[in-house]
């Protein structure tokens, strides 16, 4: 079943990212091509395995809830596009 | 003498006969970037400063106590442009990245200059490691040094580019589905993925968490194996960082491989593997028989699917690691008034297409009404994949197959994203299974390299090096060296 183009915008939405309307034509061509290939994981019987998440054998790897030393609020900004004080300077949130 | 295109291993042992400085290794690695690297594109940072210093260090360390010094002390080395050094640029390849600098040094990184280290460099990169060819990167795209108007392979095409073309005697690259051992068969050098879990990603810039494991490039498999023993171990920072010990690969590494029963899995030679691919690979299998090892077919018949369950995983794992590029605390940003608009206009000029295609397609796989078809699905199948190998290692105790199905390709030769994506079919189910792998040099195809792969069981990464190592010493396929590097072996 072929991507809609509301399908492609959905998705470009839903991982925020801004498309060129031939941006969108494209990607729907790709995905559609992409997505057929991936019919192929139905060839395999699946029926008696579960999910794999991660292939270490590690469960619920914990450590001590204590506190060690971390960034300095100067260099945690640093990197920072824009910052007002000690904080991340962003546009309104609300409309 | 020269050390150019020299392995770490004749490095070391020279700068303890007192051969040759810390600062002179320095000054020829940066004489070979500067004759070559305008045609090849390797590297996107490059670190001279610190280098000097770090090979002043190491010098200062050989003299005080060299029985002591690690064997990569005052060695020259590049970073792929994923790995965080604490104050230097690191791009990932992106232009969302440009700017950046690390307020952090990542664990493999900071073990490297433990022992004595000295960083030329950062190396090109597919954007945040999603190609298999450099040609992703959004800085430029890096050319094989065997053969300028081909690529390298990738995603860490810089890194197997700067040992090809002599800069560096080893580098570090990461490999999620196949970029370390990919781009080392197309260059022509040894690339080796430890098992997942071995060596800390923590201070690695992630694509894919499940599947990405940082591993080293070089000329030699010994070169590798030094490597992997310095920067492999527990890491209380990554919580996959496995805690068991460690076994030294250096023990083993010369055992030889009579009476090992290797097995060659039939679905890694069909109609895809190039005919050159094909003979100098069945060629090895014949090398490996002489040298006493028993070869057996072993089939993993879910191989064909394996592309597809990691084209589903992959991106989304990758569509929820990117999620952190919102052009708030790091990176660049697209100035606009109101917040959704600012995270649409950064991500969408800040990401090139590869990645946000990979974005997209992991987001949909995560979607409400496909998770199920597709990323639940594919981790099923991911069970299936490992299970098989599992038993293929019940009976045998490594595999052999070719690393990539082709030589390197011509730049541009590979514009759809599927064509691109095979390129990784014979390295990426090790990915799923978390098994270590290793790709060294087995012959040449239309004066191309063409890499052998093999693959031990989680954990056998000694076993995995003893196998390849014991392979390049019967042949001599790892003393070639690509048009750039003048004879020196």
């Amino acid at each position: 079943m072929p991507l809609t183009p509301e399908d492609i915008a959905h998705v470009a939405m839903l991982a925020r990212l801004g498309l060129s309307d031939e941006e969108r034509s494209r990607y729907g061509a790709q995905l559609d091509a992409i997505l057929e290939h991936m019919t192929r994981l139905n060839d395999v019987d699946t029926s008696p395995v579960g999910e794999t998440a991660q292939v270490g054998e590690l469960v619920n790897v914990w450590r001590e809830d204590i506190s060690q030393p971390s960034l300095s609020v100067e260099r945690a900004l640093a990197n920072a596009p824009a910052r007002e004080a000690d904080f991340f300077r962003v546009g309104a949130i609300q409309e | 003498m020269s050390f150019t295109g020299g392995t770490v291993a004749a490095s070391a042992a020279a700068l303890r006969e007192g051969g040759v400085s810390p600062q002179e290794l320095l000054a020829e690695a940066r004489a070979q970037f500067e004759r070559v690297d305008a045609e090849v594109g390797a590297v996107l940072t490059q670190t001279w400063e610190l280098a000097e210093r770090q090979a002043a260090d190491a010098q200062r360390r050989l003299r005080e106590d060299p029985g002591a010094a690690s064997p990569l002390c005052g060695i020259p080395v590049a970073l792929k442009d994923v790995l965080c050094l604490e104050g230097v640029a690191c791009t990932a390849g992106s232009r969302i990245l440009e700017g950046f600098h690390p307020p952090y040094t990542g664990t493999a990184v900071q073990r490297l200059l433990d022992a004595g280290a000295v960083v030329i460099g950062k190396t090109n990169c597919d954007e945040f490691a999603m190609g298999s060819s450099t040609e992703n990167s959004a800085y430029r795209p890096v050319r094989n040094p065997w053969d300028r108007s081909r690529v390298p392979g990738g995603s860490s095409g810089g890194s197997a580019a700067a040992v090809a073309a002599g800069m560096v005697p080893y580098s570090l690259g990461t490999d999620t589905g196949g970029s370390i051992r990919q781009p080392a068969a197309l260059c022509g050098v040894v690339g080796f993925k430890p098992t997942y879990g071995r060596v800390s990603r923590y201070g690695l810039i992630a694509f894919a968490s499940s599947l990405d494991q940082i591993g080293p490039f070089a000329h030699t498999v010994e070169d590798c194996a030094l490597v992997y023993s310095a920067i492999a171990g527990h890491d209380p920072r990554d919580s996959t960082s496995s805690p068991t010990a460690v076994e030294d690969p250096m023990e083993t590494l010369r055992g030889g491989i009579a009476g090992m029963r290797l097995g060659v899995p039939h679905e890694y030679f069909g109609e895809g593997l190039e005919p050159g691919v094909r003979r100098a690979v069945e060629e090895a299998l014949r090398v490996l028989e002489g040298m006493g090892a028993t070869l057996d077919e072993v089939s993993l018949p879910s191989t064909g699917a394996a592309l597809s369950t990691y084209y589903i995983i992959a991106p989304a794992e990758c569509s929820s690691n990117l999620a952190r590029y919102d052009g708030i605390r790091f990176g660049m940003r697209k100035e606009h008034d109101a917040l959704l608009q600012m995270y649409l206009d950064t991500r969408g000029c800040g990401f090139g297409a590869e990645v946000k295609r990979r974005i997209m397609l992991g987001t949909y796989a995560l979607s409400s009404g496909y998770y199920d078809a597709y990323y639940r699905k594919a981790q099923k199948v991911r069970t299936v994949i490992a299970e098989e190998f599992a038993a293929a290692f019940e009976r045998v105790d490594a595999l052999v197959c070719a690393t990539s199905p082709t030589v390197a390709f011509p730049l541009a030769a590979r514009e759809d994203p599927l064509s691109m994506y095979l390129c990784d079919v014979l390295t990426l189910p090790v990915n799923l299974a978390g098994l270590p792998g290793v790709s060294l040099p087995c012959g040449m195809a239309d004066g191309l390299p063409v890499g052998l792969q093999v693959i031990a069981p989680r954990f056998q990464d000694a076993r995995a090096l003893r196998v390849a190592h014991a392979y390049e010493q019967a042949t001599g396929w790892h003393r070639a060296r690509s048009p750039l590097v003048e004879a020196t072996a």
